[in-house]
């Protein structure tokens, strides 16, 4: 990681979309290393669309986009196939086949980077189990340990959390702040604002960037822009009548763009 | 008792026809094994039934012609697949309704021909296969196949399943899903034309699709899945040729039959598995 600039990517006035027309506007932002930015917006508010435009599949219709540094992502687990026949180390080791020539299968170097990253992601007793006989969780992991293999300086995340138990979320995000500490930036989809809080940054989309900055970014106003009308203000003791949490249909996941 | 078994078990390859059988459909067996499997991960089994029907009209051509088969056929598969792809391009019908209508067009112009009176004699072989009247050059080809699909599998494996596992995200790990899904193509059709003389238009979709079909039921990782598949392609395919010299049955359609066995086999034991995990 010592070689990646301070700066891991930076997009300046930026627009994407499809086929000409733009589906979200005004993004600018940057990441530097060994941050955290949780990226909030409901669904067809542009996260996915952000996240292919950074992974270079979508070229800006305006604005700027600087992306010195290799990308790698986490997708969504239920994207891949749960009955396909391979097991977690298989997974994970797809990460070193981007590395590759297309007649080069990886090697034993390759294999240990892939053991490696799965015992970090805590799942190296795992490692010969069938891919759809892990939890959720677990599954989450592993692909966040394919990224690994993968050795990009920044992780896109899309999404890591839905679906997942209190305990499993706690050990991802544990895991996270540890990728971060080793000076990766990471940017991490979601629609969790109290978790969002937590993080360096937190960037905030519908259609448009309604903000960026840190945590004290989120107020009330902020959140309303985010997510149109449907906030639901909690009047509670700890966190007083400006916290708000979502209803629950955020919380279902059909995939946006 | 044991001599009558041994007798049983050796008589059939005493003759060197079916000597031969048995080599041409160990090596089919191994192709199609080995390459089925990754035809049902990338949900390519109508595809292969499809350009096997399809490419009818261009074996019959060929035969009629006096042209060599592996030509013909070579023929047949190009304008099948040029029809399919402009076919799927047709406006409201949809593209399954397209391939449909192109593969009974083509599969119908085969048959026509093939009835036609100025077609040579034993053009059924075609439809069903001539396992027992296979040539050197068949055997050959049917080696090289072997050896062709191995090394190209074994190369390709990685990003064959990086395609097969979640094709959205392939592009990110630096595998061109479009290329994977070509190669994959033109090794089947590579299998197809070779594996077409021996076991015939309609029969050798069988012994891409069931082998594989039971592997799955099981195997759990893929490089297991390819093995277990290609011995069970070989063992029920010898199984169909003992039946085939015992019985006095058809040999294409009583390897086909054997292999479709061989799936149902695997299913009653990966259900009673199953049952018994449960249990």
């Amino acid at each position: 990681m010592s070689a990646a600039p301070a700066t891991l990517l930076r997009a300046d006035g930026l627009a994407v979309g499809y086929g000409g027309r733009a589906v979200l506007t005004g993004v600018s932002f940057a990441l530097a290393r060994g941050q955290r930015i949780g990226v909030l917006g409901p669904n067809g508010g542009g996260k996915t669309t952000l996240f292919r435009a950074l992974l270079g599949e979508l070229a800006p219709l305006a604005g700027a986009l600087d992306l010195p540094v290799r990308r790698s992502v986490v997708p969504q687990t239920e994207r891949s196939r749960l009955d396909f026949p391979v097991s977690a180390l298989d997974v994970a080791l797809m990460g070193a086949v981007s590395r590759l020539p297309w007649w080069r299968r990886p090697g034993r170097a390759d294999r240990a980077a892939a053991r490696a990253a799965l015992a970090l992601v805590g799942l190296a007793d795992r490692a010969h189990d069938s891919f759809g006989d892990l939890s959720g969780g677990q599954r989450q992991r592993v692909l966040v340990a394919r990224a690994l293999v993968q050795d990009a300086p920044v992780v896109l995340l899309d999404e890591p959390f839905t679906g997942l138990d209190a305990a499993s979320a706690e050990r991802l995000e544990a895991l996270l702040d540890r990728l971060a500490a080793e000076g990766r930036g990471l940017l991490v989809a979601g629609h969790d604002v109290e978790q969002a809080r937590r993080w360096d940054r937190v960037l905030c989309l519908n259609g448009r960037q309604v903000a960026f900055g840190g945590p004290d970014v989120l107020t009330r106003e902020v959140l309303e822009a985010t997510y149109g009308g449907d906030v639901v203000p909690i009047d509670c003791a700890v966190h007083g009548t400006d916290r708000v949490v979502l209803p629950p249909h955020h919380h279902e996941h059909a995939h946006d763009a | 008792m044991t001599h009558a078994v041994v007798h049983w078990l050796t008589d059939p390859w005493a003759e060197p026809l079916n000597r031969r059988a048995l080599l041409e459909v160990a090596l089919l067996g191994l192709s199609g094994g080995a390459l089925g499997c990754w035809l049902l991960f990338f949900e390519l089994a109508y595809s292969a039934e499809s350009l096997a029907h399809a490419l009818l009209p261009g074996l019959v051509g060929a035969a009629l012609l006096g042209l060599p088969l592996l030509l013909g056929g070579a023929a047949g598969l190009l304008v099948a697949a040029i029809a399919v792809a402009l076919a799927g391009r047709a406006p409201v019908i949809g593209r399954d309704t397209a391939v449909a209508i192109v593969v009974t067009t083509l599969f119908g112009l085969g048959v026509l021909l093939a009835l036609s009176p100025a077609t040579p004699p034993g053009l059924q072989s075609l439809l069903f296969g001539d396992v027992l009247g296979v040539s050197n050059g068949d055997l050959a080809l049917a080696g090289g196949l072997v050896v062709v699909l191995a090394g190209a599998l074994w190369v390709l494996h990685h990003r064959l399943l990086v395609v097969g596992f979640d094709r959205t995200s392939a592009a990110q790990l630096g595998v061109r899903p479009l290329a994977v899904d070509v190669a994959l193509l033109v090794l089947l059709a590579a299998a197809l034309l070779v594996a077409v003389q021996g076991l015939g238009n309609l029969l050798v979709v069988a012994v891409l699709i069931a082998p594989a079909s039971a592997a799955r039921l099981v195997a759990r990782r893929m490089l297991p899945m390819m093995l277990a598949s290609a011995a069970i392609a070989v063992l029920a395919g010898i199984a169909g040729l003992y039946l085939s010299y015992h019985a006095r049955t058809a040999a294409g359609a009583s390897v086909a039959g054997a292999l479709v066995l061989a799936y149902l086999v695997a299913g009653l034991a990966g259900g009673a598995a199953g049952r018994l995990a449960r249990a």
